[in-house]
């Protein structure tokens, strides 16, 4: 398993060349060709020592990026294929980027003194025998306050730390899938858990449900995860049945009763388990017993990953836990005693903790955070909007929705009459939408005569 | 306007809002070929709740996940029963 002294190559092949392969949308790549060939255009010499951005919208070639790149670039800067092209001055800036590697349908970004590389799917011999320089930064992405997005610092040592002591699975014994995106925090993990010793069916944002799991069927596939929202969107697919798992993993959102209930019953021979991890404090722990929540007992335990809960809300203090953000200005993301808040209200019940939540507001739609405060500020940017509170609407599908309380300005202020409400919840829908990704769209919007405003001045954010 | 119908402009409502081309809604139509996505089935869940009054996925008693429009439309009849 991964160690401070090996790049990701080395610890893929630290049991022996490795057997496993990497299943794409198109195409098919083994793991073990990598020995000798590479996707960077004959170009990964360039990158040494570089602060290199992956703009790939293709999961399978940002896979082979990954691998190739780890050991090599002295930081790698992972972007989900939904990064707007409006933030990414911002996060260059941020991680000091150089070099770029995309493939054909990325965002570009010019003047790098580093270069661009365009990455293919189709290996080319590569020129010299693979060679680490040294521990490459791992930068993640995740939602800020103002929809720009935050930059956490990550080691290959942190982000592997949940794999530390386990042991690999015998050659061709281990298929793994995900619905998530590798580049995002659940994703990348099943990404590290594959290539030390199984295989890899990566899905594609393109691809059918029903599509997904009849390829991750044709491959194999023994262990498998994604958000309850992913799930549900599988057991109402019709097609659960088309895959055996012997291990279903839920993680990136609350797992409430009826999805893990709806999975025991399709997969009644699986370990159905529903994993807890963030971005920034990393994997925290896996509940296996069948029940939302986790027993609180492994709340002050002892142990490699800490849990305590303060103010009702769960931090966490492990070797998974990211190092800081990036940037000027950046918050704190670790505590002086080293943990990390992670946000999530829990509550105690009958020996239980039962996530509640985000604290500050945060919405969390299939597994997508929205903050609060950036559709407000489209909302607010109506002339007849006096002020809007936005906030989660608990919801069985995405687990959440947004929904927007709305008080507009006084008739007499205005300038002409009003206009009445059904056409200004849709003047408000089209401008959250032309401005807004549409897991942030307010499924409801409702007209209210006030908003409870602190003595500060500042909005009461309800705590669910 | 009964359950059904409820259900059924529900999902034209939210097809539109969505930009998309909701299947014609027939009891054996599947849920994954309606056209609409799983932010959808979300709205129109939310938005039921407050027409209808339930969300029958948080009932007490374990649910099984509709597959098809029919599914979907006794689910919500029988909770109003």
């Amino acid at each position: 398993m991964p160690s401070d002294e090996r790049s990701l190559w080395e610890s893929i092949n630290a049991a022996g060349v490795p057997a496993g392969r990497l299943h794409g949308f198109h195409s098919l790549v083994s793991l073990a060709d990598l020995a000798h060939a590479s996707s960077l255009e004959g170009r990964l010499e360039e990158l040494r020592g570089r602060s290199v951005i992956l703009l790939i919208k293709n999961q399978l070639i940002g896979a082979l990026a990954m691998i190739e790149l780890d050991g090599v670039a002295r930081r790698m800067v992972l972007c989900a294929p939904d990064l707007a092209a409006e933030h990414l001055p911002a996060v260059v800036q941020g991680a000091g980027v150089d070099a770029c590697i995309r493939d054909a349908q990325g965002l570009e970004v010019a003047g790098l003194a580093g270069g661009s590389v365009v990455a293919q799917p189709q290996l080319r011999p590569l020129a010299s025998a693979r060679r680490r320089s040294g521990a490459t930064e791992w930068v993640l992405l995740t939602s800020g306050t103002t929809g720009a997005p935050k930059l956490v610092l990550h080691s290959l040592k942190s982000l592997t730390s949940a794999l530390a002591g386990q042991t690999r699975p015998a050659p061709g014994t281990v298929v793994w899938s995900t619905f998530y995106d590798i580049r995002r925090y659940g994703g990348l993990q099943i990404f590290f858990r594959a290539v030390h010793g199984g295989s890899l069916v990566l899905s594609d944002p393109a691809e059918p449900v029903i599509d997904f799991l009849a390829r991750a069927a044709a491959a194999g596939v023994t262990h498998i995860s994604g958000t309850p929202s992913h799930w549900r969107r599988a057991l109402m697919s019709g097609a659960s049945g088309t895959i055996a798992p012997r291990y279903v993993r839920l993680s990136g959102e609350i797992a409430d009763q009826a999805v893990l209930d709806g999975l025991r019953a399709a997969y009644p021979e699986a370990i159905v388990a529903h994993a807890f991890a963030s971005t920034e404090a990393g994997v925290a722990f896996e509940v296996r017993d069948g029940q939302a929540g986790f027993p609180a007992t492994m709340a002050g335990g002892a142990g490699p990953v800490e849990l305590r809960i303060a103010q009702e809300t769960l931090q966490i203090r492990s070797p998974g836990t990211a190092e800081r953000y990036l940037g000027e200005g950046a918050e704190v993301l670790r505590a002086a005693d080293g943990f990390v808040d992670t946000g999530d209200r829990v509550e105690e019940r009958a020996g239980r903790y039962y996530f509640m939540g985000r604290r500050g507001g945060v919405i969390n739609v299939g597994g997508l955070k929205v903050h609060p405060e950036e559709v407000e500020a489209v909302i607010n940017a109506h002339p007849w909007v006096s002020i809007s509170l936005v906030r989660a609407r608990r919801n069985a599908i995405t687990g959440s929705v947004v929904t927007a309380d709305v008080v507009l300005a006084d008739e007499t202020g205005g300038t002409g009459a009003r206009p009445p409400a059904e056409a200004l919840t849709r003047e408000l829908t089209e401008s959250c939408r032309r401005a807004l990704a549409p897991h942030k769209v307010p499924a409801m919007i409702r007209f209210v005569p006030s908003v409870e405003m602190s003595a500060a001045g500042k909005l009461v954010r309800p705590l669910a | 306007m009964t359950v059904r119908s409820t259900i059924a402009s529900q999902f034209q409502k939210v097809a539109q809002e969505q930009d998309r081309t909701l299947a014609p809604l027939s009891d054996d139509l599947k849920l994954v070929q309606s056209g609409l996505d799983s932010l959808s089935f979300a709205i129109i869940v939310a938005r039921l709740e407050d027409s209808l009054g339930i969300d029958p996925f948080n009932a007490t008693d374990a649910v099984e996940f509709p597959v098809t429009f029919g599914d979907f439309v006794r689910l919500y009849e029988n909770v109003a029963k």
